[in-house]
């Protein structure tokens, strides 16, 4: 009985431990969205989507900056996706036991942990330098080189949770391999993956050092993707260091933007996992 | 090789196979060649017996895990338009040897079959053979259902699509004349575009047997596709099994001693990657030849 007594009190204290700690981790994400709900709320207004980035004194919006970020993650996204999907297929379906996938996983895993201001400054030496100048074609490519691990990863985690019995079910009906994976895995694997790409859009869109490289800025409106273009982590930066209050406004309006906007593809992503489960 | 009249072992505390099966007398019966348990008991040897047809010879077969051999020189006849049980304690090989005679074993690196895998006299296991087309030819049912994910319609038009080209009211047709033979068409014909994930676990298995028959292969290895069902399910099954039998070739892997001696014409029981023995399933459940197979089959062990 005493064995009993002390089991339940250090199951008491393992409870109470684990909610001290999501407690602990919530108190502060809880902080953080009320200070950029509280300081952002009031930059939210029509000219914020409107206007350009002003100089300082006057009045002004993100409208290039909210361009920019789209244009530059569609465009990663774009490469990301594919590459991404590909090679996780590639590793999961080919080249499960081999060396050769296992090297490609591991310098894979390097890719996803890899801070992402080398990414920007490899992205610098190889396009910014040669090309002579900023351009938003070279933050894509910083974009997409930071976005292509990260579904690499849940491509092949969430193929590798499809049960080997599906896939030798339709080997057994004759099919080729290319076709079991298109017709059969994939459609199995669909939600995890496109949850993995919807978390890779959103890890990107908050990029700053990256892009501090490669897009640059834009005081102005700029739909050359050859030159610097405006985007809303950089104008954030920029912004929220200046001594300005009506660009901090701007910045705290942008942050809030940002926000919201990954917290929409987060609830996405979490309504096509639940769809996905609730199918029969 | 100890014959089991000569040694008065006790009688089998199974039940005797169901009456209602087909006579031993109008049964086939041939030589078993190649068969390690050689010789057949003079009295047995029915002469007037129709002879089956070889739909398969398996000759000298090896299976290798890496290094640990899980079949050891393997041969048998399997013999068309009747129903081969294998049986065995777990681990024996029955189930590797079923997929040897699909290639099945060979998505995975580092399993190996040497021999011989004779289909009407080609053999299968010949390097250079499209294997795509041999296990068109060869249909597969699972232990566990396997739906894919789509609409049971899509489930078993999968593999019908792979290999012709029909017109939607010939694929209608195909679709559900599989269903029909699967014994499956009347419970499902009216919600064919819902998802094959949301039938019971019984008629899973059937849409998988479906799935397999609409492709028209000659042979149908099954393994043990009752385990995972209830027994009505199994009962089903099983009497799926009987009807089907009068078009193919079938091989069916079970640990269910009565589902062997009730829906098979012929068993082979293995023990440790060897065949022990195989003859007429009348004969293994009532004279096997062998003792170990009459010590399995008795439930003595395995």
């Amino acid at each position: 009985m005493q064995v009993y007594t002390r089991r339940r009190a250090a199951n008491y204290a393992v409870i109470a431990l684990s909610l001290a700690a999501t407690a602990f981790g919530l108190v502060f994400l809880a902080l953080v969205l009320w200070t950029l709900l509280y300081n952002g709320i009031a930059a939210i207004t029509p000219a914020l989507f409107a206007q350009m980035t002003p100089p300082p004194g006057s009045a002004g919006g993100l409208l290039n900056a909210i361009f920019g970020s789209l244009a530059m993650t569609v465009l990663a996204t774009l490469v990301g996706t594919p590459t991404g999907i590909l090679a996780g297929t590639f590793l999961a379906e080919y080249a499960r036991n081999s060396r050769f996938g296992e090297v490609v996983r591991f310098i894979n895993d390097i890719l996803l942990s890899a801070p992402s201001i080398i990414i920007g400054l490899f992205v610098y030496e190889v396009m910014v330098v040669t090309m002579g100048h900023f351009s938003a074609w070279a933050g894509a490519v910083s974009l997409a080189i930071i976005m292509i691990p990260v579904v690499v990863r849940t491509t092949e985690d969430m193929l590798r949770l499809v049960p080997n019995a599906l896939r030798e079910a339709a080997v057994a009906l004759g099919a080729p391999r290319w076709r079991v994976i298109v017709t059969v895995t994939y459609r199995a694997a669909l939600q995890g993956m496109l949850t993995g790409v919807l978390l890779a859009v959103a890890r990107i869109s908050g990029e700053t050092a990256p892009l501090l490289f490669t897009a640059l800025n834009n005081q102005f409106w700029s739909a050359d993707m050859n030159g610097p273009m405006a985007n809303l982590p950089v104008v954030i930066f920029q912004f929220a260091m200046s001594p300005y209050a009506d660009w901090q406004t701007l910045a705290w309006g942008g942050a809030l933007l940002i926000t919201a906007a990954i917290l929409c593809l987060n609830i996405t992503a979490r309504i096509l996992a639940a769809w996905s489960s609730f199918k029969p | 090789m100890t014959s089991p009249a000569t040694q008065s072992l006790p009688r089998s505390p199974e039940p005797p196979p169901a009456a209602d099966r087909i006579p031993l007398t109008v049964r086939p019966l041939r030589p078993l060649s190649g068969a390690p348990s050689q010789g057949v008991a003079p009295e047995t040897a029915v002469a007037a017996a129709p002879v089956a047809n070889t739909k398969v010879e398996i000759r000298n077969v090896e299976f290798f895990y890496g290094k640990f051999q899980a079949l050891k020189s393997i041969s048998l006849p399997l013999y068309d338009r009747h129903v081969t049980a294998f049986i065995g304690p777990s681990g024996c090989g029955k189930s590797t040897l079923l997929r040897v005679l699909n290639r099945i074993y060979e998505l995975y690196p580092g399993q190996v079959a040497t021999g011989e895998v004779l289909v009407d006299g080609a053999n299968i296991l010949a390097p250079g053979l499209d294997v795509n087309l041999v296990r068109a030819k060869i249909g597969m049912v699972f232990q566990k259902p396997t739906p894919f994910p789509m609409s049971i319609y899509d489930n078993i038009a999968f593999g019908i699509r792979l290999y012709e080209r029909l017109s939607k009211s010939e694929l209608d047709e195909r679709v559900e004349s599989a269903l029909r033979r699967a014994a499956l068409w009347g419970e499902v014909k009216d919600k064919l575009r819902q998802s094959g994930l949301g039938l019971s676990g019984g008629q899973q298995q059937r849409l998988c047997i479906a799935r397999a028959i609409a492709v028209r292969p000659e042979i149908l290895l099954l393994d043990e596709p009752a385990s995972a069902l209830d027994p009505i399910s199994t009962q089903r099954i099983e009497e799926l099994i009987a009807e089907l039998k009068s078009d193919y070739c079938i091989a069916i892997v079970t640990h269910n001693m009565q589902q062997a001696a009730r829906s098979s014409d012929y068993t082979a029981f293995m023990y440790l990657g060897e065949l022990i023995e195989f003859d007429e399933t009348e004969r293994i459940f009532t004279h096997p030849r062998e003792k170990r197979t009459e010590d399995y089959i008795t439930g003595r062990f395995g």
